[in-house]
């Protein structure tokens, strides 16, 4: 993986300690909870993340003090709403490299992929004049994904596909869960308008080579969609640095309240593209027939923002940025490869993915010959650990690793070693309490 | 919740029909044919528990009741009553949806609709009563062990996933019988 390695193993850090762990979870009161009579044990952090003090305050703050409606009105408090929405959205940019005009306020980032999807659809029917006809795709022209995508970064371009007459290909996953590049190589080519893919796997881990893959795309003149939702919470990213077109991510994944996450799209690429949802705030002249609309980023952010959930999320956003996204990335690829070692040690367990000591995110997913996944979680759920069961919304890579389920336990900088070494033990008794004889 | 709550869940006799499923295909499904067999009015439903993926197919045969020809249609509430002849399944899930499965194969094969009916609905009222209602064994057979599931509310679902596709199938043969001379849907 030596073209894979992750910017954070070269960054002069010590990986976050146990007592700073420790102190840590004081900032989050539901971790305080017991679970069936047992201390809440929170392995799920990479479906969604528990909340910090700060941010729940940022947001109590902003309807206790700001509330107005932002880009607006000429009061004092549209004035203060806007502000600090817009100094949000500055915080949030920089925390992943990008300009603030490079950053669009989405719901999550299925929202995300789809503006980039339906975009690109507005644009292959001649919306946005010439500035986007670099968008337009039709038959003959090819989209690309992986057979590891969550089928957040798959069905908009199945769709767009539909919608279009492009193709759709996929890069193949490999038997160890990494892509096959050489495939890849193959695959990307001069009919490739779009490669979609995801930075690091939400179920085997697997933490993709990016530079390499656009490489590849960029020779053929194609674009490239990063979906960062299990890197930019976890480890530190640069979109500059990765050269990516676009990127996606979910603020609920990165301590950050529901309802809220991002687009990046480089700025000369978004000044071309033509809207997705369409309405109020994104214009600068109507008449009945017509509409001329604002530059991006407000193009692309129609209506009545999430204002309250943009600003919680830059809380977020600083406190990852205190504690330090290279110590929170060694320390969940050291709690990543304790769980791997471990459960490697159970018999009747598979773990999916990279073995044990090729890196990986702060996750690993796996299979219980003779236990299904839904009753591993139940077994688990008994002892107050929380662990994600089923597809993972990732069907085709199960279906490619021969598998319908999984569990999965996912790490996150409040984990501490005694809760996966807890899991672990309550691994053990699984087989056992299900009469499995491995 | 404490180990033996747990153990209430998962009894021995569901992890038994777990593993030893009655009534489950061994091979993979052919496909389906309403016609396929003379006198017997097939149905088939599969169903997906979109939550995590589990599903399940069930294939039923419902034949008119004693004494009518072997080749003639399920017949109305004015003839023989129609039984349930043949109860296969094929199935994919946790330990709850698969015994369920196995359970409902060993309880309805020889019924009569109405019988299987009437069934389907003190199952799912016992399911959702929150472990509230005591199961009465005489009626409900190995399908009392699931009452342990109504305490687990993400669970029911779970349980319900192959009485839910029996029923959809009943459903068909009840309308196809409704209007013999128009394809099953």
């Amino acid at each position: 993986m030596t073209l894979s390695a992750p910017s954070f193993r070269r960054a002069a850090a010590v990986a976050l300690t146990e007592d700073e762990v420790a102190r840590i979870r004081n900032d989050f009161p539901i971790l305080e909870q017991r679970i069936n009579g047992h201390p809440l044990n929170y392995l799920d952090s990479g479906a969604t993340s528990q909340n910090p003090i700060s941010v729940m305050e940022a947001e109590q703050e902003y309807y206790e003090q700001r509330n107005a409606a932002v880009h607006r009105g000429a009061h004092t408090l549209a004035f203060a709403a806007t502000e600090v929405f817009e100094s949000a959205r500055e915080t949030v940019a920089a925390f992943i490299g990008a300009q603030p005009d490079e950053l669009v306020w989405t719901s999550n980032a299925t929202e995300g992929v789809n503006l980039v999807a339906y975009a690109i659809s507005n644009a292959s029917l001649g919306l946005g004049g010439p500035d986007a006809a670099r968008f337009r795709i039709g038959a003959g022209d090819e989209i690309v994904v992986t057979e590891m995508e969550h089928h957040a970064n798959l069905i908009p371009w199945q769709q767009l596909a539909l919608r279009t007459g492009a193709t759709l290909r996929f890069i193949p996953v490999l038997d160890d869960g990494t892509l096959d590049l050489a495939a890849a190589a193959t695959i990307v080519g001069p009919r490739t308008r779009l490669l979609a893919f995801t930075h690091a796997s939400n179920v085997v881990g697997t933490i993709n080579p990016v530079a390499e893959l656009v490489e590849l795309a960029h020779r053929f003149g194609a674009l490239v969609l990063l979906d960062a939702c299990q890197t930019v919470p976890h480890l530190p990213v640069d979109v500059a640095a990765l050269d990516v077109d676009f990127a996606v991510f979910s603020g609920h994944k990165m301590l950050g309240p529901t309802g809220i996450g991002a687009l990046f799209g480089k700025a000369e690429l978004l000044a071309g593209l033509p809207p997705f949802l369409t309405g109020g705030s994104m214009i600068t002249t109507v008449d009945m027939e017509h509409a001329e609309f604002l530059a991006p980023p407000q193009r692309f952010e129609a209506g009545t923002q999430r204002i309250s959930q943009a600003i919680a999320l830059a809380a977020a956003v600083d406190y990852l940025t205190e504690t330090g996204m290279d110590r929170i990335a060694l320390r969940e690829a050291e709690l990543g490869q304790r769980l791997v070692a471990g459960l490697a040690e159970i018999p009747g367990v598979r773990v999916l993915g990279p073995a044990a000591g090729i890196d990986r995110i702060g996750l690993a997913a796996f299979d219980v010959a003779g236990v299904h996944a839904h009753d591993v979680g139940q077994f688990l759920d008994e002892a107050g650990i929380a662990v994600r069961v089923g597809h993972h919304c990732a069907q085709p890579l199960h279906r490619r690793l021969g598998i319908t389920a999984s569990t999965r336990a996912s790490t996150y900088l409040y984990t501490t070693t005694d809760e996966v070494d807890q899991f672990l033990a309550a691994m053990h008794e699984v087989a056992p309490f299900f009469g499995v004889k491995p | 919740m404490s180990s033996s709550e747990l153990q209430q869940l998962y009894q021995q006799i569901i992890l038994d029909h777990a593993k030893y499923r009655h009534g489950a295909s061994s091979e993979p499904f052919g496909v389906f044919d309403a016609d396929g067999a003379p006198g017997l009015r097939l149905a088939e439903s599969h169903q997906v528990n979109t939550t995590c993926g589990d599903e399940i197919t069930v294939r039923v045969g419902v034949r008119a009741g004693s004494g009518a020809a072997a080749d003639a249609a399920v017949t109305d509430a004015a003839g023989p009553a129609p039984v349930i002849e043949q109860f296969v399944w094929r199935g994919d899930g946790c330990s709850i949806s698969m015994a369920s499965a196995s359970v409902l194969a060993d309880t309805m094969t020889g019924l009569t609709v109405s019988e299987a009916e009437a069934l389907v609905t003190t199952f799912r009222e016992l399911l959702r009563s929150r472990g509230t209602i005591e199961p009465d064994e005489e009626v409900l057979g190995d399908a009392a062990a699931f009452a342990g599931v109504s305490k687990y509310p993400a669970r029911v679902k779970c349980a319900m996933l192959p009485w839910v596709a029996f029923e959809a199938a009943l459903m068909q043969v009840a309308a196809a019988s409704a209007a013999p001379a128009a394809p099953l849907a």
